[in-house]
């Protein structure tokens, strides 16, 4: 091996795309943008705020936003490629190759499914997950503060590894699941495949730690008197989410472990030759991928469980049905796998049993959905965008479960599978359920995370732009699917498809009208934050814990750990006539920032890049050098302290001088 | 659809009429029609092919998306009225409505509200372990259609289909024929295809035949079907399969027995040979392949391409599998390990560099039991596919 090899690998001078003018003109920008962006923080001096108070931080609120700002920087360039998806598709279906080739098309559907799965859902939820379940559970932080921040860095490694394969190599051509014998090493030889590897390889690890540490939370850091069944319902569909990402991501790495043990060291699990069995891989990926549906699902559901009760003024019906609704999903998650791939030629009696499993979810899905709308009847309904949001996800997601039933009739599915159809039903739950549930949760617990409420006219547009959106363009799919129209094409023969790629296409721009409203609301909530700000901590009349301290709360969130006699502890307090203490603090043991999980995220970027590229050197160096890193953190004994009494007091006078101002 | 077929179709113009159904053309009309009745699956303005197919396996297909879609709508229908009318009517301005903050449960409702989908999925649950039995591909069909038995000494007509990068292979051995990217049945005659593909897992879908099922590489997989409609139909890969997967479609052709055999004799007549060295040639990826027709097929060709040994010195699998079954070749058969290579033809090296190697070991006196390469293969590789 030269030294050159040795070094750069396969990377060479062809690896970066100049000669594609749409690649080039995205660099630009990107440039531009992120010049522009490090150029302001330069400027003002933002470097070591952010180093300080957000990069190092072990905050779970900070690191929860973080999470968020992650996923919303992802969305623009998971959405980016769904637009240019429509664009292709709307193209192509007039008669003409449209304007992007095959080998790019292929690229950009598998992309826009890895980014909009791994690097805007999930940290959306573990992000939402991360800020709000301490405060309902009234504890100062989550169980491993440092391991939280490991975990956000361990996920912005994948999702830096994902946008550099943009600019440098390519992503894969694969689709979003990487099936072989496609993505072996045979068929797939370029770089793409090992982005996908290496970035959701990274990213897993950070998913799993997070998912360990906000079981541990929940089930250990409860506020006294909150029995399991007096858990917010948030945290309950947080805390079965996060057993399922506990018990499914192992699968994930394992089972991509195993590909790339066949794409690195010549292994055959997967290959078509020497005993390789590709649908293996297909039943393992599915193993992980059906409960990771649930996964994103489940906090959508407890989210539209607080917003109901908040906005209707009104105890959410049915709690107890409710949380045995949500096991029954958690456990019925994992043993519908196969609907995936009915028409693998598995027999009736499988198919059947697999079928049946997945109708019988629709039964406590269906039960959650009463039990909405029997916590709207009898209540008074304030339709601020969260609600709006709420009901345009029972309208929406109630379509998109029937659908996915009727998907699960496995010789139904055999005309339907991998049609536009499928693409129309898993939109129609994501969006429609995912999107909309995440979207009524960041709206309802922004001014708990900065202190001021987010400007609601601009919220409605956004909602508005988004729901009619989704009808316009994924309601076409249904008819195309219907039309036997199948997914991942990029060139059509039958131009009579293209008025419906068309209204397709109009809703995509509608969408990203909805994304621009998010935005401008964004700004215009920042400029106008001080009529916006909320002084009660309590804006929305809540009904749990995190309602109950400040907007936004200190670092220790609660002066005093609350104590819990009822479900709705909040709602109880106030109705009890709670008195908060005004005098008597404590010093607040605390554990202390680092920029541990930086540097670790970090490294863990290089090392993605040396195994991508085949930098045996760079990998080695940067492995060596995370093991180093790793044992000399482990002899950091500086990570802790106590906010002194004094600063407690301080804060909490403030926030009593202010409470008496409003007359509360 | 009659504008995704091209000119090179065997078919007369005169027969291009003879469409399963009239196409609808000027998408803008109907697409207004499809949207408004979008709820109501069974609209006939536009061109559902899923929702009216000319085969009676997809006719019955169909029949269940209309009858699980209503059972379900009786529970959809309610629940989304339910939630604008009380969105509407519990709205905070309206003072006159009820408000009871506290009402939290109500045993009635919650057995309403548990049993009510229940009882819609038990049914559904019944029709699908049914229909699932019926409609199973693998199972030979007992009726033509709904008014139709299969009538005492019909001969079903087999065709072997091969998935290729990036077209399809249809062989034809009860007539010694084969096809690129064309297939023709006679009509209300049962078809069993017997699947596989060369590399790639792809789909075989004829949304208007029936549903489809995987082709994978080194297993085989069935579907059974009938046509009952002259036409023309759509057929194509409904499982990506790479770069050229866009263009991986053919036509299918429901025939009169009568034009049917004249097909088989202008594929006779017009066709060319189709031995094992055409095949390796024709296995190379390609796209937007044109039709071709073969008047003579190696007899041995699908069983070779099912078991990976259509390329010389290669092994069949269904070899391997009984080398195994006897307890296994022990350390000598490593000298096998190149023959049963398959997936290296995309690494830049033609296909002849790794074979000749191969072939230098598939002498008689190193080669395990049982290995001779030109012997035809046992079998279909079995316990490979459909448990």
């Amino acid at each position: 091996m030269d030294l050159t090899t040795l070094i750069f690998g396969r990377l060479t001078l062809e690896s970066f795309p100049i000669h594609e003018p749409i690649l080039v003109a995205t660099f630009a920008i990107v440039v531009l943008g992120g010049g522009a962006v490090l150029g302001a923080i330069t400027y003002y001096k933002m470097w070591g705020y952010l180093w300080r108070e957000w990069f190092t931080s072990i905050d779970h609120k900070k690191i929860g936003v973080m999470y968020v700002v992650l996923a919303l920087i992802m969305l623009l360039r998971g959405f980016a490629d769904a637009l240019m998806m429509r664009l292709q598709q709307a193209m192509a279906s007039g008669g003409g190759e449209g304007y992007l080739n095959a080998h790019h098309y292929d690229q950009i559907f598998t992309a826009h499914g890895v980014i909009m799965i791994f690097f805007v859902a999930m940290p959306l939820v573990t992000g939402l997950i991360n800020l709000v379940v301490p405060l309902q559970i009234g504890a100062r932080d989550v169980a491993f503060p440092f391991l939280n921040n490991f975990s956000f860095w361990m996920t912005t490694a994948g999702a830096i590894l994902v946008m550099i394969s943009l600019f440098v190599g390519e992503f894969a051509q694969t689709g979003w699941l990487a099936y072989p014998p496609l993505s072996g090493a045979d068929y797939s030889p370029g770089v793409g495949v090992d982005y996908y590897i290496w970035a959701l390889q990274i990213a897993g690890i950070g998913t799993l730690l997070s998912g360990i540490n906000l079981v541990v939370t929940i089930v250990k850091m409860r506020a006294p008197g909150m029995t399991l069944m007096k858990m917010p319902i948030f945290v309950w569909t947080a805390l079965c989410t996060n057993i399922l990402i506990t018990a499914i991501f192992p699968v994930l790495t394992a089972t991509l472990a195993l590909l790339t043990l066949d794409r690195y060291a010549g292994t055959n699990f997967f290959t078509n030759d020497l005993g390789g069995n590709p649908m293996m891989y297909v039943n393992l990926i599915w193993i992980w991928g059906h409960p990771e549906v649930y996964v994103l699902i489940l906090p959508a559901f407890g989210i539209f469980s607080e917003v109901v009760a908040t906005y209707s003024g009104k105890r959410l019906f049915g709690y107890t049905s409710m949380v045995y609704a949500t096991l029954v999903i958690t456990i019925l998650s994992w043993l519908v796998w196969l609907h995936h791939f009915f028409t693998m030629g598995a027999g009736a009696s499988v198919n059947s049993f697999f079928g049946i499993t997945t109708m019988i979810i629709s039964i406590p899905t269906g039960a959650k959905l009463f039990n909405w709308l029997f916590t709207m009847y009898r209540g008074r309904i304030r339709f601020d965008t969260p609600m709006l949001w709420t009901i345009g996800f029972m309208i929406t997601f109630t379509i998109g479960g029937m659908t996915g039933v009727l998907l699960a009739v496995p010789p139904a599915d055999f005309v339907l599978h991998n049609s536009l159809f499928l693409i129309a039903h898993f939109h129609n739950v994501i969006i429609g359920g995912v999107l909309f549930g995440l979207f009524a949760g960041i709206v309802y617990w922004f001014p708990k995370a900065f202190g001021f409420k987010l400007d609601e006219w601009w919220g409605k547009v956004s909602f508005w732009c988004w729901l009619i959106g989704f009808y316009l363009a994924f309601m076409p799919l249904y008819v195309l699917g219907l039309m036997g129209v199948t997914r991942r094409i990029s060139q059509f023969e039958d131009t009579s498809l293209h008025w419906y790629f068309v209204v397709a296409g109009i809703g995509a721009l509608f969408i990203l009208a909805g994304i621009l409203a998010f935005i401008i609301q964004l700004y215009v909530s920042f400029k106008n934050r001080e009529a916006l700000r909320d002084t009660t901590g309590d804006p929305w009349n809540g009904r749990t814990l995190e309602w109950s301290t400040s907007s936004p709360p200190p670092a220790y969130n609660f002066a005093f750990t609350p104590v819990v006699h009822e479900l709705d502890a909040w709602w109880d307090m106030k109705r009890r006539g709670y008195q908060r203490p005004v005098s008597g603090f404590a010093p607040i043991h605390m554990p202390r920032n680092t920029g541990t999980g930086v540097i670790l995220g970090g490294l863990s970027v290089a090392l993605g890049f040396g195994l991508i590229w085949h930098m045996w050197l760079l990998a080695g160096v940067v492995f060596v050098a995370m093991i180093a890193v790793t044992i000399w953190h482990t002899f950091d004994y500086d990570r802790d302290f106590h906010i002194p009494a004094d600063t407690v007091t301080v804060a909490e006078d403030a926030r009593t001088q202010l409470l008496a101002a409003r007359g509360v | 659809m009659l504008l995704a077929f091209r000119s090179y179709s065997l078919i007369p113009t005169d027969q291009q009429t003879l469409y399963g159904r009239p196409h609808v053309a000027g998408g803008k009309s109907t697409l207004v029609v499809c949207l408004t009745l979008l709820a109501l699956p069974l609209l006939g303005g536009c061109d559902m092919v899923v929702m009216q197919p000319s085969g009676d396996i997809a006719v019955q297909q169909r029949d269940l998306i209309i009858i699980s879609t209503v059972l379900m709508l009786l529970i959809i229908v309610p629940v989304m009225a339910l939630t604008l009318w009380f969105a509407w009517k519990y709205r905070e301005s309206n003072k006159d409505a009820d408000y009871a903050p506290d009402w939290d449960h109500s045993a009635r409702l919650e057995i309403v509200i548990w049993s009510a989908p229940l009882v819609i999925i038990m049914i559904l649950g019944a029709i699908t372990w049914i229909s699932t039995h019926k409609l199973d591909p693998y199972r030979p069909l007992d009726r033509i259609d709904a008014a139709r038995a299969i009538p005492q000494g019909t001969k079903p007509l087999t065709v072997e289909v091969v998935a290729l990068d990036w077209k399809w292979m249809f062989i034809y051995p009860e007539y010694g024929i084969a096809t690129i990217n064309e297939l023709a049945a006679p009509v209300d005659v049962p078809i069993t295809f017997k699947i596989t593909s060369s590399s790639m897992m792809n789909s075989f879908y004829i949304p208007a035949l029936a549903g489809q099922v995987y082709a994978m590489t080194g297993m085989q997989t069935k579907l059974h079907a009938v046509i009952n409609h002259e036409g023309v139909y759509e057929g194509f890969s409904a499982n990506y399969s790479g770069l050229g997967f866009s263009h991986m479609r053919f036509a299918f052709h429901g025939l009169s027995s009568d034009k049917f055999a004249a097909w088989v004799e202008k594929a006779r007549t017009t066709g060319t040979q189709l031995g094992r060295a055409e095949f390796l040639e024709i296995e190379k990826p390609s796209q937007k392949e044109p039709v071709r027709l073969f008047n003579s097929v190696d007899p041995q060709l699908y069983e070779a391409i099912l078991n990976m040994c259509v390329a010389p010195g290669k092994m069949c699998m269904s070899e391997m599998m009984h080398i195994d079954m006897k307890g296994g070749g022990g350390r000598e058969s490593h000298a096998n390990r190149q023959r049963l290579e398959y997936d290296t033809r995309r690494e830049g090296q033609p296909p002849a560099a790794g074979h000749e190697e191969g072939e230098t070991h598939s002498d008689k006196t190193d080669t395990p039991e049982g290995s001779k390469e030109t012997e035809p293969p046992a079998g279909p590789p079995a316990g490979h596919h459909h448990h």
